[in-house]
This record gives C-alpha cells, structure tokens and sequence, in this order.
C-alpha cells in the first residue's frame, strides 16, 4: 500500500463521479487540441494544393477571391482573362508552364473545370508531386472528361462510362446538355487536394457546352450537337495544325501567339453575342471552339525567383488589367482574415478547459464531507495531515491527467470524423498528427492547474484533519 | 520498579469554543502489556482522552509520558511518527476504508510506519495470519470492506490495530455495536492477539459487564482532579 495506491482505490470507489469529472476535462481538452490541430492542418491542406504553383493569374478581384476559386473551387469568378493576354503571359520566356482554367459548369456537386493536358503534365501539389492516373489516361477525343479520385469513387465512374455535363455551378441544375455527352477517359490518383473533387474537361469542350448560353438562358436552336463541335474543333486544329495550343505557344513565343489570336479574333462563326451566336448553328461547321476567354491561369516558373518580378509586371500593365498573385502570400492574406475567428475559438477552449478544471473542484469539495471517516482511519493510523493532503492531489492529478489522455483521444477521434466533411467541402485531406511542442506544454500546464486548483480541498483537508483529531467531531 | 507504559499527570483539556475542559486534572497510568477497562459513560471525554494519547490534539495543561517519551516535548510530525509506530486503534465501528479489502485495510495498521512494518517481517503475511486468528473465513479476504458484517468489521479493525505489534492499543467501545455472543467472541480472540503481540490494551466501554476480564478498571469520572486509582 502506498499513498497512490490509497489514491487509486479512492478513486476507483467513486469511478462513476470521478468518471464523468474526467469526461468534462476531456471535452475541454479535446476542443483545445481539437483548434490548434484543425487550424495547422487546415492550413497544410490549402498549402499542399498551391505549393507547386508560382504564380496564379485572373482579372482583378482580392488576392483571396482569385486564390480561392482559381484553386479551391470556393466562390466564382467575377469577370474573366483574355485568350490573348494568357496566350502573351503564358509565352514568356520564364514561364516554365502554364495551367489555363475555365470555372463555372459542376456534375453532381462536384465542379467541372476546363483545362489542357497540361494540368495532367504540370501541376504540382505537396511538394512537388504530379498528378497520376490511376486509371486510364489524359484527354484524346474532345468530349473526353478526367475525373478526380473522390470525384470517381463516390460518382462510380471508371474510363468508358458516359457523363451528361450540366451548366451551371450547383448541386441542383435546371437545364441538362443531354446533346453532349463525355466519356471518361480517365480517373485521377489520389492526392489530397481539392484537383480530387474535380472533373476535367478541355476547354474546347467547356467552350462548346456554352454555345448557346450566351443570354444566360439556353437557346436550343443555338446550341451544338456533338457531331457540329467535334467537326468544330477538327477545323480549328486543322487550321492550325496541332491539337495542345497551351504547349506549342509556350515554345512558339509571343510573335505565334498573336497570329493565332489574329485568326481567331476574325472567326466569322465566334459566338461572342447574341447576334453571331443566332447564326451559329448555319455557321457551326467552319466555327472554332477555341475560347476567347478563361477563369484564371496558374503558372510555373523557370525560377521561383523570378515570380515577384513577374507579379509586378503583370500588376502594372494597364490595358486589360489582371490580377497575379503569390499563392502563399494570398494564403497569408487568408489566414490573416481567419485568424480573429481562431482567436476566439482559442479563447473559447480555454474558457472550456477552466470550467473543466473548477468542475474538478467541485466535485472534490463535495467528496470531502463523505470522506471525513476515511481520513480520520488514516490519521488514526498514523498518517500524517500532509500524507492526507497529497492523497487530495494525487487524486486531482490523476483526474486532470486522464482528463488530457482522454482529451487527446476525443481530438484524435473528432479529427477524423471532420476528416470526410473537410475533404468533402475543401478538397482538403487532414491526417492525424500529434500536438506540436508548444501545445504539449500548454497541457503540461494545465496539468499543473489541476494540481494547484486541488491546492484548495488539500488546504481544507489539512486543517481539518488538525481539528478533528482521530474521530469524526460532529 | 519500572517506568509505566503510559504515564499520565494533571491532564487538562477543553475543545475550541467549549466553555468547561472536557478533562480536567485526569491522571492515569498503564504498565506494560496490562489489560486496562476504562469505564465511563458517553460524553464524559473518552474519545477526547484517546485522541490525546495519539498526539492528535495538544493537553492544555499536564503532561502524557508514552513508550519513554513526553508527547508534548515532540514535534506534530514526530507526535504522527510516534502514533504510527505504538499505537493501534479500534474504533466502536466504521474502522474500515470500505473500498479496500480486509487485508489492504490490516496493512493501513504499518502503512505509515517503517518499525511496525519491521516488527511484522512479512506484513502481507503477518496481515493474513491476524485475520486468521481473529477468525475471517478466508473466503471474505477478497472483498470490499463493506461487504462485510459489522462483527467481520470489528476483527479486521482489531487485526489492523495489532499488526506490528504496538505497545499499546486504544480501543473505544470496539464492541457495542456488537450481540452479546459476538461480543464475548471478539473480545477472547482480541485479548489472545493482544497478549501474543505483548501489547497493552486500554478498553474505553460503557459495558461494565466486562470489566471482570480485565486487569484492572478505572472510572473515568473518578481519574479527574486527582481523584485517580491506578
């Protein structure tokens, strides 16, 4: 027998008190680990996405705006980029690689973004990794769709099956392109970023699925049958004489770029408004689907270096101005806003944890009337009033300390509850991970207060084992 | 002729906030391995005298001479260390922690002190052989205290009170909460433990009916203001 042994079977006498005591800690602690881990997380998902990504490019709006719909498909794009100007940005000698994206069509819920091969060839997530396939392959037929792992795994979608893409960026959409159905060509690993939500479509085909759109409404008569698309983009890779345009301009240069804009600025069959897009079904054929504008782009650089000189350049040109921005710094511009609600939250938990604590409290001045017999056995058996005292402590270090251990086990458990809906909602993969240091202290130190706060009953204790004496004075 | 085991002189007491000392000039004496009854009924200050001889409380006036030493020369600590190691105590009932099971419970009795745990050797065992000869059926070893009947209580509390052989044990009316068959029962078992550990026994009881066992019989009423016989 000794002291903490005494301790444990006084405990243990009253589990289902010192049980639900240990269980009000743990909530604390579990909200106060649960903060800081999803707030450090959080932040390494929305990192991971944009860590290989130098510069993101879209028409003026917040650094956040641009951030947060070019890549995490939150919000829409408020106005669009010039086919042009990519095309004169993209073409830059620095410019390692260039990522055009076109927003604003969803399948299910999850959203459609037209692209280029380059996305499957030149994005890079989590320092430095490139996309996989897991199945099949990149784009080869016009309506061919790449799809995204959890996109693929909850839809059920394998290379082959056929899609029926729906304008509009909802979970509900009124009018369905029943006229253009996608065939999967392929099904994206894995990768922890929002790219696993997604479905990926060329932009000729994003452009196609608009005609007829212009007005906001459908106008049948307007719109394209797959077999007036693909003849579309035949004439239009014929006319140029290749099928990737982003690839080959970025080794033409500049001086190709604006020949090819050229041509197609004066595309009789373009439907940039109501009035071409009436006579678009007559002209269908010699149309091309080359779009004349996209969301925003994402660029990769020869250097990294280089990426502040070319956010300024482009900053400052004033026809047409465009927004490049920083990927981390945007993001700091986000956390920066997020942080006054962490701040609170952190102030929250904290509050939690001392109601937690004083709970504590409660529940061993109660005990102290029922325990009055028992330390006066203990003195009579020699025990000192300290002896007694340090039971008290031991006690509410036992109580504070399974509190935390259990609180650990509750953040654990809660983060990965939060883990589907986070992916779900962000595209955010969160993986469990121990507190960093500067948390272990802050649950060394609350460790400490449950002791001090036990300071109080052993106070109590002590005096009063010195007044009674060796019975119970009533 | 030697020194008494306990040697008490002009003992004045009164608890905070009472106006009359609850002892007053008591005087009393036990000689080593003697078997005093102390006769007194309820209020007259036994429990107030045992809580004394323990060194839990401090004498007004007068002085305690215990196992060679003045308790009111020793430090609290060393009056705590002092009780551990020469005292055993029974309680008239609830002597138990009632979580522990009865061998726990005797082991409280040299928890606190190293001398009672060297006198008992092998206190676990010397736990289990107490309870034996106090006459626990073995099958009640490993329960809760607090299963037990308050007559299975009285024996371990005895038990508890014997193991490491102290000189002296208090008991306060350590059997009225008991029949008279049980009563006698325990009280032969107790004073055969008593005498095999050579311990003295102080007997505090209003129960005149057994004071014909003992040694000797002191009425309280009579020990105060040097009215005392020993």
């Amino acid at each position: 027998m000794t002291l903490f042994s005494l301790a444990r079977g006084s405990l243990s006498n009253r589990r289902a008190s010192v049980a639900l005591t240990v269980l009000t800690i743990a909530i604390a602690i579990a909200l106060l680990v649960l903060v800081e881990q999803m707030r450090s997380q959080v932040r390494e998902g929305f990192y991971r996405s944009v860590s290989g990504t130098d510069l993101i490019v879209g028409a003026p709006t917040s650094s956040v705006q641009l951030l947060l719909f070019s890549v995490f498909g939150l919000g829409d794009p408020t106005s669009n980029v010039s086919w042009e100007r990519y095309r004169e940005i993209a073409g830059q000698p620095i410019v390692d690689w260039s990522i055009p994206i076109s927003l604003g069509d969803a399948h299910q819920g999850y959203r459609v973004v037209g692209t280029t091969d380059a996305m499957f060839e030149h994005y890079r997530y989590a320092g430095g990794r490139a996309l996989e396939f897991r199945r099949g392959g990149p784009f080869s037929d016009l309506f061919d769709v790449v799809v995204g792992a959890r996109a693929a795994e909850r839809l059920g979608y394998a290379p082959g099956d056929e899609v029926v893409l729906a304008h509009g960026g909802g979970n509900v959409s009124l009018h369905h392109h029943d006229e253009l159905p996608f065939v999967v060509s392929g099904v994206l690993a894995p990768t922890g970023t929002p790219v696993d939500q997604s479905l990926y479509i060329r932009l000729e085909a994003h452009h196609a699925i608009h005609v007829g759109w212009e007005q906001g409404v459908p106008r049948r008569e307007a719109m394209l049958t797959p077999e007036q698309a693909r003849a579309r983009a035949a004439a239009h890779d014929h006319d140029h004489g290749r099928k990737d345009d982003s690839q080959d301009n970025r080794q033409d240069g500049l001086g190709v770029d604006r020949d090819d804009d050229h041509d197609h600025d004066d595309d009789p069959g373009e439907p940039d408004g109501a009035e071409s897009a009436s006579n678009a079904a007559a002209a269908a054929p010699a149309a091309s689907l080359q779009p004349d504008e996209i969301s925003a782009f994402l660029l990769g650089l020869k250097t990294r270096a280089a990426a502040l000189g070319l956010q300024y350049r482009i900053n400052q040109q004033r026809e047409e101005p465009l927004l490049a921005i920083l990927p981390g710094i945007a993001l700091q511009q986000l956390w920066r806003i997020t942080g006054l609600a962490e701040k609170i939250l952190r102030v929250v938990a904290g509050l939690v944890v001392l109601a937690g604590l004083l709970g504590m409290l409660t529940a061993l001045l109660t005990t102290l009337g029922e325990r009055r017999r028992e330390m006066a056995i203990l003195r009579a058996c020699g025990a000192r009033p300290w002896q007694i005292s340090a039971l008290l402590l031991l006690e509410a270090a036992f109580i504070t300390l399974a509190g935390i251990a259990a609180g650990l086990l509750l953040a654990v458990a809660a983060q990965f509850a939060l883990a589907p809906w986070l992916l779900e909602r962000f595209g955010i993969a969160i993986s469990f991970a121990w507190p960093a240091a500067w948390q272990w202290l802050v649950l060394a130190a609350i460790a400490l207060a449950g002791v001090l706060v036990a300071l109080v009953p052993a106070a109590m204790v002590y005096r009063r084992t010195l007044a009674d004496g060796m019975q119970v004075r009533q | 002729m030697p020194e008494p085991l306990l040697d008490i002189q002009a003992l004045t007491f009164a608890w905070p906030g009472d106006r009359a000392p609850v002892i007053d000039g008591l005087r009393l004496a036990v000689e080593p391995g003697q078997r005093v009854f102390l006769a007194g009924a309820s209020g007259s200050g036994k429990s107030t005298l045992l809580a004394l001889i323990g060194g839990l409380v401090t004498p007004a006036g007068g002085r305690i001479r215990f196992a060679g030493e003045d308790l009111a020369t020793l430090s609290r600590a060393r009056r705590d260390r002092f009780r551990a190691d020469h005292l055993g105590v029974i309680f008239q009932q609830f002597n138990l922690l009632p979580w522990l099971d009865p061998v726990a419970n005797v082991l409280l009795g040299c928890q606190f002190s190293s001398a009672r745990r060297q006198r008992a050797d092998n206190p676990e065992r010397a736990a289990r052989e107490l309870l034996a000869a106090m006459g626990l059926a073995e099958d009640r070893w490993a329960r809760r205290a607090d299963e037990l009947s308050v007559g299975q209580q009285q024996r371990v509390a005895a038990a508890r009170a014997l193991i490491g052989q102290p000189d002296l044990v208090l008991a306060d009316e350590p059997t009225s909460a008991l029949d008279a068959d049980r009563r006698d029962a325990f009280i032969e078992l107790l004073f055969a433990q008593v005498e095999r550990a050579g311990s003295a026994i102080l007997f505090v009881s209003h129960d005149r009916d057994l004071a014909n066992r003992f040694d000797a019989t002191l009425e309280l009423a009579e020990l105060h203001a040097g009215r005392a016989v020993a």
